[in-house]
C-alpha cells in the first residue's frame, strides 16, 4: 500500500460489529486525536462510522464479533469479497468468545425456552423471513472465512489496534509489544 | 456387587496405604469393581489419606482408568495404521452390529463396550484388541464371532481359551542381542569388574539410550552415581507406546534374564537399591511371568541383599503398570506416574539424574538399553564398541510392520542400510517407510540406501513398511489423531496444536480442504516444534509434515480448487433453527459460495 505517487491514494477501510458487544470498536474510537491522523490516510467505506450499507472494494476490513446467524454470513463473505486484508478482531472474531457460551446449549431448546406466548405459555418463535436465521452455534470468523490476520484482546486497546492498522497501513508485519498484549 | 470398602481396603493395605501406589491401587480396584465410581474415589481417598482430587486427577488422567462403567467385558480395538491395514475397522464394525452396540455405547445389560484404543505393541500380529487390559492379537471375522458368543453367553474371561491370548515373538534376526544367557552369569561379570569398573566399561562401549533420544547411557549413569545423596533408583522405561514398536514386549517376554540383571548392573555400578519397571498397561499379559522371575531370582540370591555375595550389592525390582498414556514413555513423565500422579512432564533443568524418583538421583533407561548391559558386563565396552558404527555402537533391535512377507522383531548391527532391512523381511515395491514411528521420519525410495544410526535415521526401533497402494494421506491422519488423543494437555500449543492438526486432517479427508488448510498445517506443525513444553508436542506434526513434503499430491487430489472452505457445513448448521421456526425460504439458507 505504498503512497508513492503524486496524488496521495488513501487507504480504504471498512469495520464491522457481528456478534460482540462494540466494545472493540468503541476501543477503536480509544486512539482518540489519532483519528485526524487516520482520516490523513485512510477513508471510510461500509462500517457503522459511516453508515454505509454494503461494502465496495476495499484494502483492509477489521471484524469485531463471532458469526451467529445468516446475515453474519453475508456480511463476512461480503467483506471477505471485497477487503485485500481481512482481520479478525478481538476475543469473538477469533474465538466466539462470550457469545460462544451458547454453543453448548441446544440453539432450538434456548429460543423455545425465550419465546413464549404471554397468555398461554406456548413457545412462539419468530418466523419471519425478515430476521436472519441463528445458526446452531457461534463460529470464530476463520472457520467461515479466510482470515489473513487476528487482533487479539478484548477489547485490543485502542494503542493496539493503531499499533496493528499502522503497521499494516504502512507495509510492515504488524507487531504488538507484550504491553500490548498483556490485559491484567 | 461387591461393595467398595473390603475391596479398597484389601488392595490398599497391600500397597501399605501408601499414596505413592493410588494408581496401582485404582487399577486393582477397577480390575475387581469394573470401574472406578464416585464413591470409589471418596473409598481411596479416605484410605490412602489423600484429597479425593487427587485420587480424582489420577483417575481422569489415564485411558484405561473408567470414572462411568464400561461393562464387565471392556474391549478395545487397537487402531494404529498398520491395525487399520489388516483391516482392524471391518473387524470393529462387524463386532458393534453383532453385539447392537454404538462406539463406546455400553450395553443395555450393561455386560460390554467396545472402542478404539491407540496402538497396542501388536503390529506384528495385529489386528489386536484389548479385552479388559488382555491382548488378543491375529483377530479374524470368525474369532470376533467367537468372542461374541463368549461375551453373550458371559463366560468369564479366565476361562476364555487361552489360545487367544497367546503372543507371539516372531524373532526373524538375531545378533549378540537376541541371544539367551545363563541366569547370574553377567552379574558374577560385573561384580568382577567391581562397581568403577563397570562404570567404565559402559563408557567405554559409548552404548547409547535405546528409547530414541541415544543419550550415553554411561553419561547418565556416572551423573547419577555423582549425585549426592544415597538413596538412588533405577526405572526401566517399559512403556512402549510408540505406534509400530514392540521389541521391547520380546525381550521382556524371552529375555527377562538381560533385563532384570541389567538393571541390577546399573544398580551396581551407580549405587541404587531400588528399580522399577514401568509396564505399559497394554503389556498386561507379561506381568505375572515377569513377577515370576523376579520373586526366583530374590530367592536365588540375584536380588535383595549382597546380591551373588557381593557384600553392599543390595537391589530390588518393583513391577509397576501403567494405564494407558503415551506420554509417559517420557523420563520425567514416567517418573511422575511412578510417583502416583498424572504422568505430565516436569520442566528440565535439573536433569532426572540429579532430581528423579521422589527427589532422588534416578536413572531411566529403556528395556533395551539395559538388556545391552548385561552384554557389555560380559564382554567389555572396547568389544561391544566393535559392533554397529562409530557413534552408534552395538546392535539395535527393529520391531518391522505392515507391508511385508515376514513382520517380527529383527536384530542389526547399526549402520545397516534400510534397503538391506526391507529385503530381509520380504518388503516389495515399497513406496514409504515409518521409522521412529509416529513421532520419527517417513523415507520414500530415494532415502533407501540410508543407514539405520543415530547420525544417520535415528530409532527407537519401529519400522513400519507401506506398500506402493497405501494411502500415505491416510497414514499421517492416522497418527495426527494419535496425537490428538495422547496430548497430555499440559501445554497449550501442544493440546490445541494436536487438535487443530486432527481436525484439518479430518477436513481435508471429508474433501472439504482448500490451500489455507495446507498452509495452516505447516503452520500449526513448525509452532508446535517450537513452544512445546516436551518432545511429544515437538514431534507431533513430523508424520503431517513428512507425508506433505513428500506425498503432496495424497493430499491435493483431496482439495477444492477454491481458496477457502469453511471449516464447518453451513446448511447443516441452520437445520436447527430452520426447523423449529419451520421457515424454508431463500433467506433460511447458505448457498456454499462458488
Amino acid at each position: 500500500m505504498s503512497t508513492a505517487g503524486q496524488e496521495k491514494v488513501k487507504v480504504r477501510l471498512a469495520t464491522t460489529s457481528l456478534a460482540g458487544c462494540f466494545g472493540c470498536h468503541m476501543s477503536f474510537l480509544d486512539i482518540d486525536e489519532r483519528l485526524f491522523e487516520l482520516a490523513e490516510i485512510a477513508e471510510f467505506d461500509r462500517s457503522p462510522l459511516t453508515d454505509i450499507k454494503h461494502c465496495g472494494p476495499c484494502d483492509i476490513a477489521l471484524i469485531e464479533g463471532g458469526v451467529c446467524n445468516t446475515d453474519n454470513v453475508h456480511v463476512v463473505r461480503e467483506l471477505r469479497a471485497n477487503a485485500k486484508i481481512l482481520v479478525a478482531v478481538g476475543a469473538c472474531a477469533i474465538n466466539g468468545g462470550l457469545p460462544a457460551l451458547r454453543n453448548k446449549l441446544d440453539v432450538n431448546a434456548i429460543l423455545t425456552q425465550v419465546y413464549r406466548d404471554p397468555k398461554t405459555g406456548e413457545p412462539c418463535v419468530p418466523n419471519s423471513p425478515e430476521l436472519p436465521l441463528p445458526l446452531d452455534m457461534v463460529y470464530p470468523v476463520n472457520e467461515i472465512v479466510r482470515v489473513d490476520y487476528s487482533l487479539p484482546g478484548c477489547p485490543p486497546s485502542g494503542d493496539a489496534i493503531w499499533k496493528f492498522l499502522t503497521d499494516l497501513i504502512l507495509g510492515r508485519m504488524p507487531r504488538l509489544d507484550y504491553s500490548l498484549l498483556n490485559y491484567d | 456387587m461387591p461393595t467398595a470398602d473390603p475391596v479398597v481396603s484389601a488392595i490398599a493395605e497391600k500397597y501399605r496405604n501408601n499414596p505413592t501406589y493410588v494408581l496401582q491401587i485404582l487399577r486393582e480396584t477397577q480390575e475387581a469393581l469394573d470401574w472406578i465410581s464416585p464413591e470409589t474415589v471418596e473409598t481411596v481417598a479416605a484410605q490412602l489419606k489423600i484429597p479425593r482430587t487427587r485420587v480424582q486427577s489420577v483417575l481422569q488422567f489415564y485411558s484405561f482408568l473408567y470414572d462411568k462403567p464400561r461393562g464387565r467385558y471392556r474391549i478395545l480395538f487397537a487402531d494404529n495404521i498398520t491395525d487399520r491395514m489388516a483391516g482392524n475397522i471391518a473387524l470393529f464394525e462387524h463386532m458393534l452390529s453383532r453385539l447392537k452396540l454404538k462406539r463406546g455405547e455400553v450395553s443395555s445389560d450393561g455386560q460390554v463396550s467396545v472402542d478404539l484404543t491407540s496402538d497396542t505393541g501388536m503390529c506384528d500380529q495385529g489386528p489386536a484388541m484389548l479385552v479388559n487390559n488382555r491382548a488378543i492379537p491375529r483377530l479374524t471375522m470368525r474369532r470376533i464371532d467367537e468372542i461374541c458368543a463368549l461375551v453373550k453367553e458371559r463366560v468369564p474371561l479366565e476361562e476364555w481359551p487361552a489360545d487367544y491370548f497367546r503372543v507371539e515373538d516372531n524373532i526373524r534376526r538375531r545378533e549378540t542381542l537376541l541371544t539367551s544367557i545363563a541366569p547370574g552369569v553377567a552379574l558374577d561379570a560385573a561384580i568382577a569388574r567391581g562397581r568403577q569398573g563397570m562404570l567404565d566399561e559402559i563408557k567405554r562401549s559409548n552404548v547409547r539410550g535405546r528409547g530414541g533420544a541415544g543419550f550415553p547411557m554411561g553419561t547418565k549413569w556416572e551423573g547419577a552415581r555423582n549425585a549426592p545423596g544415597a538413596e538412588r533408583y533405577i526405572v526401566c522405561n517399559a512403556d512402549e507406546g510408540e505406534p509400530g514398536t514392540f521389541k521391547d514386549r520380546v525381550l521382556l517376554n524371552s529375555f527377562s534374564v538381560r533385563v532384570l540383571e541389567g538393571m541390577a548392573i546399573a544398580g551396581y555400578a551407580t549405587g541404587a537399591t531400588k528399580g522399577f519397571i514401568y509396564l505399559r498397561g497394554e503389556y498386561k499379559h507379561l506381568q505375572a511371568k515377569l513377577q515370576r522371575e523376579i520373586d526366583e531370582m530374590r530367592a536365588s540370591g540375584r536380588l535383595g541383599a549382597s546380591i551373588r555375595g557381593a557384600p553392599g550389592f543390595d537391589f530390588d525390582i518393583e513391577i509397576h503398570m501403567g494405564a494407558g498414556g503415551y506420554i509417559c514413555g517420557e523420563g520425567t513423565a514416567m517418573v511422575e506416574s511412578l510417583e502416583g500422579k498424572p504422568g505430565r512432564p516436569r520442566v528440565r533443568p535439573p536433569s532426572m539424574v540429579q532430581v528423579g524418583y521422589r527427589g532422588k538421583p534416578t536413572v531411566v533407561d529403556n528395556v533395551e538399553s539395559l538388556a545391552h548391559a548385561t552384554e557389555i558386563a560380559v564382554e567389555g565396552g572396547a568389544h561391544f564398541a566393535k559392533r554397529g558404527t562409530r557413534f552408534s555402537t552395538g546392535t539395535k533391535l527393529l520391531s518391522i510392520s505392515g507391508d511385508c512377507e515376514r513382520p517380527g522383531v529383527y536384530e542389526y548391527q547399526f549402520g545397516v542400510t534400510i534397503g538391506r532391512v526391507l529385503e530381509d523381511c520380504g518388503a516389495k515395491a515399497i513406496s514409504a517407510v515409518q521409522i521412529g514411528g509416529a513421532s520419527g521420519v517417513l523415507l520414500t525410495p530415494d532415502d533407501f540406501s540410508r543407514r539405520i544410526a543415530f547420525e544417520d535415521v535415528p530409532t527407537a526401533g519401529a519400522f513400519m513398511v507401506f506398500g506402493p497402494d497405501r494411502d500415505i494421506f491416510e497414514v499421517a491422519r492416522n497418527f495426527a489423531q494419535f496425537f490428538a488423543h495422547e496430548s497430555c494437555g499440559f501445554c497449550t500449543p501442544c493440546r490445541v496444536g494436536t487438535t487443530v492438526q486432527r481436525n484439518i486432517m479430518e477436513k481435508i479427508a471429508e474433501g472439504r480442504g482448500s490451500r489455507y488448510e495446507i498452509n495452516e498445517l505447516k503452520r500449526v506443525v513448525a509452532f508446535m516444534q517450537r513452544t512445546s513444553h516436551c518432545g511429544l508436542g515437538e514431534t507431533a506434526g513430523n508424520a503431517v509434515r513428512d507425508a506433505l513434503s513428500k506425498f503432496r499430491p495424497a493430499f491435493e487430489r483431496r482439495l477444492r480448487a477454491k481458496d477457502f472452505e469453511p471449516a464447518i457445513d453451513l446448511e447443516r448448521a441452520l437445520e436447527p433453527a430452520r426447523r423449529i421456526t419451520g421457515r424454508d425460504d431463500a433467506e433460511a439458507h447458505l448457498e456454499t459460495e462458488s
